[in-house]
């Protein structure tokens, strides 16, 4: 450690202003903050000191999708009918890849743009690289991880002013770009299993997932138990509902997600589910299809607990919070229901209440005034 | 040519580009764009409305009372829009089809109308008609831009002619990017233009 620290504190004048190399200086100091806690102190203005600052946030993130990143692969190679080990390191193989390409691509971007600007490197990237290939159908090509991901840090994130400052969540934006724009390999039978052979897997399966079949039929060859532990075709990250229950605890534990958020995004998708139920229409609520069933397939866990929190793209106000997660969930389920022509609801509605967080906000901190003038008010 | 006139035929190419400027006539911009041929031929209509209404109403700008000038204006560019309307059902009437309302549309583009009320009424016939064809053409060369990616990325042809087809690169794997359809994208290609033009013309940036 100390050795390490000598050899950054050596070649720091180099990189400094006014230094040789003094143009890479954002670049240096990405690198320098990535390895050692940075000991400088805030000089002016109100702040709050703790020992949390946006890299281990981030970094808290990426643990908590650890338990789905481990299953995905393991579910991966077990829906190509493989077992065991080598099930899991079928998927391992297949999701390196494309983890590389997204860190690759987006840290390039962030990089190139922070260099250009002369800004700090931002870690938002963290989270976003490895929620993107967790989102992304099995057969996705490598190349539309990259430009899916390319396309959500310039337009989702860099031109609005970089992490912080995004009106769009950069991961969802990534997966809705590469579904609009390559529908035809994004959608279909088989793009949810792999086509690869490789450790004796099987031919490429087909099938529809469980929540077209849940769409047509009101009924899915996989039971409940499967649905909730993950033993289905889906997304890599997004399959199982445990894996993703255990990175909610520790999200909720070390207060990196609002409990507010997630907590209402699930009561907005049952209470829609169930009002569809009474009303016996859509294409699920007209079949009976139990309104648990929606937290179990698909991705509206995932979404609800790593996507609708993201602290920057969500509600601010507390109570802004409970009624952008509601509307979240409310409105994934109405698309489910209404049009199941789009196979995920949940990620055209996390988009849409990004857009809406603000104007809730404005609305909740008006209120808020107008209430404390009518308090004012009163004493008088 | 004197180098003033000159300058109204080459101002509106870029420094005072009507589309990437001064934001007029993106609703056409994005409707007609999926495809190269339209947006010419939208671009080139446009240049002919709005170069015959500045020369008319150059023409006419000290007999019209200012308080009937906005009903003389409509006038004048509704008979051009159906004039060329006329022309493009006769003569490539494909195009007009995919072109539909449009055309008709060009009557309430927002460029016709400007150039007329703030260019025409106050110029010699000579400048006004140059001043329309500056910006007709400025209108065109970014639909013609904006259509050339479109088109090229969206169904992989230039002109209808399969280019990535012929050069194998679907069998690489690459296919078309279906957003490049929708008109959002042309939104997004529209901004990144300005993007490009604004980072070169750095006295355009707003402060």
């Amino acid at each position: 450690m100390k050795a390490l620290r000598n050899i950054v504190d050596k070649i720091k004048p180099t990189f400094s202003k006014g230094g040789k190399l003094g143009f890479l200086h954002s670049t240096f100091d990405a690198f320098e903050t990535f390895l050692f806690v940075p000991n400088t102190t805030t000089q002016h203005g109100a702040h709050v000191r703790d020992c949390n600052d946006i890299k281990r946030t981030m970094i808290t993130v990426v643990v908590a999708l650890i338990p789905c990143l481990l299953f995905g692969c393991y579910n991966t190679g077990l829906q190509v009918g493989l077992e065991g080990w080598l099930a899991f390191a079928y998927g391992l193989v297949r999701i390196l890849p494309m983890i590389a390409v997204s860190y690759i691509v987006g840290l390039g971007i962030e990089f190139t743009v922070a260099q250009w600007r002369g800004h700090e490197v931002n870690e938002g990237f963290l989270v976003s690289g490895l929620l993107i290939p967790l989102v992304m159908p099995v057969s996705t090509p490598l190349w539309m991880v990259g430009l899916g991901t390319a396309f959500a840090v310039i337009f989702g994130k860099e031109i609005f002013g970089g992490t912080g400052m995004n009106v769009f969540n950069p991961a969802v934006l990534a997966r809705a770009f590469v579904f609009f724009a390559y529908t035809p390999q994004m959608s279909g039978e088989t793009v949810w299993y792999s086509t690869w052979k490789m450790f004796g897997a099987t031919d490429a399966q087909t099938g529809a997932t469980a929540l077209e079949q849940l769409a047509t039929t009101g009924g899915m060859q996989w039971s409940a138990l499967d649905a909730f532990l993950g033993f289905i075709p889906g997304s890599f990250g997004e399959t199982s509902t445990l894996a993703i229950l255990i990175g909610a605890a520790i999200l909720l534990y070390t207060g990196v997600a609002s409990w507010k958020t997630m907590v209402s995004v699930f009561v907005g998708g049952l209470a829609m589910a169930y009002t569809f139920n009474l009303c016996g229409v859509g294409a699920m609520g007209s079949q009976g299809v139990e309104p648990y069933m929606h937290l179990l397939v698909g991705g509206f866990a995932f979404g609800a607990v790593f996507m609708a929190t993201d602290p920057v793209t969500s509600a601010q106000t507390s109570t802004g919070k409970y009624i952008v997660g509601f509307l979240t969930g409310a409105i994934a389920i109405m698309i489910r229901e209404i049009n199941p022509a789009y196979p995920e609801g949940m990620m055209l509605s996390i988009l849409f209440m990004n857009a809406l967080a603000p104007l809730v906000d404005y609305f909740v901190v008006e209120a808020n005034i107008r209430r404390r003038k009518n308090r004012v008010k009163t004493v008088k | 040519m004197a180098s003033k006139s000159l300058k109204n035929l080459t101002a509106p190419l870029s420094g005072n580009n009507p589309v990437i400027v001064q934001i007029l006539g993106i609703c056409s911009a994005l409707a007609v764009t999926v495809q190269l041929k339209p947006a010419i031929v939208m671009g080139l209509s446009v240049m002919v409305v709005t170069a015959f209404a500045n020369l008319v109403m150059s023409l006419l700008r000290k007999g019209v009372p200012s308080r009937i000038r906005i009903i003389v204006q409509l006038v004048v560019i509704a008979a051009l829009v159906i004039l060329v309307d006329q022309v493009l059902k006769a003569f490539v009437y494909d195009v007009s089809k995919q072109l539909s309302v449009y055309v008709g549309l060009i009557i309430t583009n927002c460029i016709v109308m400007g150039r007329v009320e703030a260019f025409a009424l106050q110029n010699k016939p000579w400048d006004s008609f140059l001043d329309g064809i500056g910006n007709g053409a400025g209108y065109g060369l970014i639909l013609v831009i904006v259509a050339f990616f479109r088109e090229l990325l969206g169904s992989g042809s230039l002109f209808g002619y399969p280019i990535f087809e012929k050069l194998g690169l679907y069998e690489l794997g690459y296919a078309n990017c279906g957003l490049m359809l929708f008109p959002p994208m042309a939104l997004i290609i529209v901004g990144c233009i300005i993007w490009i033009h604004r980072t070169i013309n750095t006295n355009l940036q707003e402060k």
